[in-house]
């Protein structure tokens, strides 16, 4: 008797929480002129006006480049740092370390905000670059707790044998310490990517006049009316941010299991 | 193939000295121990000969070249490592080929010398595997062979066997002996198991506190120990405090309380002075015999024994004797005496030796 409550109140919770994306990409594909029910018939019409209208192109443009951007910065800089913290004894590793996860505890608003009176004070005006800045802040402590995670778990004696084998310390960590960290660089990658191409807050604060990222883009149309076109794009981004991750997930774990680790 | 020294070796970590102005000569192609405890130094010694740490101060010659500002991948060492540290994303062939990369060996004679390893180390099939389908003596086995494939100046051995099982690592201990005889390579070998020590070496390196405490032949440290350190690491040993009275050119008498006057070889007793000395007698030598036995020839005293400690083919004693608590591992003859039983606790005075001090 319990868990039947229990098992209905958890299934109450889903519909509660997954409901309004079915309706969104369910509308997706209505026929009607208004992005509302009832359905009048099936139809990809909304997609192909998607794919016709420059503006929401233009914003996809935006967000794929700054979004492949700031999971390659990233994933870079959040490489380094892990090896940093992990492998070598520097000074002030925890204040170093607390440091670079902080922007995942600081509001997101606040951190926006900071970041564009510190700009000001500086007298350095909104750009492409400053936007990409601010992504890479706040994606950067997610690839570093994925990568020190996983880092702390290779062994230090295998880099040990590689270099009693000849290897160089470069040629360790792209022989060994590289490939046996690859599936938390990959992920690590797809949640800067993800996170960077979902966000809308400090993309707000921050994107200079003119620019447009998918969000972005939706909020601004929003404004105006609901259109269908509106929930095409929901159900691309819903594909793309909801399939990339398993995809990558997937292959990770492909890597890992053919690898043997 | 090379020689290894330490001259004068420090290592401190902040303010804490692992390693104690060590000096060590190490023979080319011999197979030398370092033995002790944990947190005894030799596991920093080994290291320090890798270049996996510097060390505070003195030098490190390997064939007679000072290495101590030659980073670790160019001194041309093969090491094993405790937990066998292959590489999990390589197959084993490649784990074995790996070294061979870093050095001149032709591309069409890869194949020959990774099969000529494997080979030695008697897994000659397993090539294609990855190394977490084996077992973990294979993946020593294999740790091995990378090691030694690169013809190594020096192979450097970390506890190898003692993530083993009891079994499995009396029979690596064998094999292991066999390869380095087979290829004759300088071997240092860290262990802190003295079967595994007494069994291998051509010398063995006693080590407590970060000091050495003896270098001889696994009879010089078992029978004639250096200090009361040594007697008691290597196998079970009773020490008796007494006075040295006469020091002969043969022999020395130290004068015991509850055994009187024992001659303990001079060899035995270096150092030894008149004045306070102690007695080391080895557990297997007390042997324990009933009262009505015949002990000419022997020095004895009656004994009380206290526990019985039944290991199946020997049988451990602890006695009390006189105002000593003592020790005696012997052959089981029969049936063990048992607890609380009156006995003979007899021994000679040639399987003594003798230390100097209180």
């Amino acid at each position: 008797m319990g868990w039947a409550l229990i098992r209905g109140w958890a299934i109450l919770v889903y519909i509660f929480m997954f409901l309004p994306v079915a309706v969104v990409v369910l509308l997706s594909f209505n026929a009607s002129q208004f992005g509302s029910f009832p359905m009048t018939g099936f139809s990809f019409r909304w997609f192909v006006e998607l794919a016709n209208n420059d503006a929401i192109l233009r914003a996809f443009r935006t967000s794929l480049i700054l979004g492949l951007l700031t999971a390659l910065i990233s994933t870079t800089l959040g490489v380094l740092a892990s090896l940093a913290l992990v492998r070598y004894t520097v000074p002030g590793t925890n204040a170093i370390s607390t440091l670079l996860i902080a922007p995942i505890l600081v509001p997101e608003v606040v951190l926006a905000v900071a970041l564009l009176l510190f700009l000001n004070f500086l007298g350095i005006n909104k750009s492409f670059t400053l936007l990409l800045f601010g992504h890479v802040i706040f994606t950067l402590p997610f690839v570093i707790l994925v990568v020190q995670a996983r880092l702390v778990s290779i062994r230090r004696d295998v880099e040990e044998a590689a270099m009693s084998l000849g290897a160089s310390p470069m040629e360790t960590f792209f022989q060994i310490t590289l490939p046996l960290m690859l599936p938390a660089v990959l992920a690590g990658g797809l949640f800067a990517f993800t996170i960077s191409f979902d966000d809308i807050t400090g993309t707000l604060f921050w994107k200079p006049g003119g620019v447009e990222t998918v969000p972005t883009q939706i909020f601004a149309m929003l404004r105006n009316s609901i259109s269908p076109e509106i929930n095409a794009l929901g159900t691309v981004m819903i594909v793309m941010t909801v399939g990339l991750p398993l995809l990558g997930a997937a292959i990770a774990r492909r890597i890992s299991t053919t690898s043997g680790t | 193939m090379s020689s290894v020294s330490l001259r004068n070796i420090v290592k401190q970590f902040g303010t804490f000295t692992a390693v104690h102005k060590a000096n060590l000569e190490i023979p080319e192609g011999a197979f030398v121990t370092l033995l002790g405890p944990s947190g005894c130094g030799k596991t920093t010694n080994l290291r320090m000969i890798a270049g996996l740490l510097d060390p505070t101060e003195g030098e490190i010659l390997i064939g007679g070249r000072r290495v101590n500002d030659i980073p670790i991948h160019k001194r041309n060492l093969g090491i094993v490592f405790q937990n066998y540290a292959l590489f999990p994303h390589k197959t084993v062939a490649e784990n074995v080929a790996f070294g061979l990369k870093y050095r001149d060996v032709p591309k069409s004679e890869v194949p020959k010398r990774v099969q000529a390893a494997l080979d030695l180390v008697q897994l000659p099939n397993v090539g294609d595997r990855y190394p977490k389908a084996l077992s973990g003596g294979q993946q020593q086995r294999i740790a091995l062979a990378r090691a030694i494939v690169i013809e190594p100046d020096v192979l450097l051995l970390d506890e190898p066997l003692s993530a083993l099982d009891a079994n499995l690592r009396e029979d690596m201990r064998v094999e292991l002996k066999r390869i380095q005889d087979q290829i004759g390579v300088t071997t240092v070998f860290v262990t802190h198991d003295q079967s595994e020590a007494l069994a291998m070496s051509d010398q063995i390196v006693v080590m407590s506190a970060g000091r050495i405490e003896q270098v001889g032949t696994p009879e010089e440290v078992y029978n004639t120990p250096a200090s009361e350190f040594v007697a008691n690491f290597l196998g079970a040993s009773n020490i008796m405090k007494g006075q040295c009275a006469a020091a002969g050119p043969d022999a020395i008498r130290v004068e015991t309380p509850v055994f009187g006057p024992v001659d303990v070889p001079s060899a035995k007793a270096g150092g030894v002075a008149n004045g306070p000395a102690k007695l080391v007698l080895r557990a297997e030598k007390l042997t324990l015999m009933d009262t009505s036995a015949d002990t000419s020839g022997m020095i004895s005293a009656p004994a009380t024994i206290e526990t019985v400690d039944y290991q199946g083919q020997t049988v451990r004693y602890f006695l009390r004797v006189g105002e000593h608590q003592l020790q005696a591992i012997n052959l089981i003859d029969e049936r063990p005496f048992p607890q609380g039983a009156t006995v003979t606790a007899a021994f000679r005075a040639k399987d003594c030796a003798a230390l100097p001090g209180a």
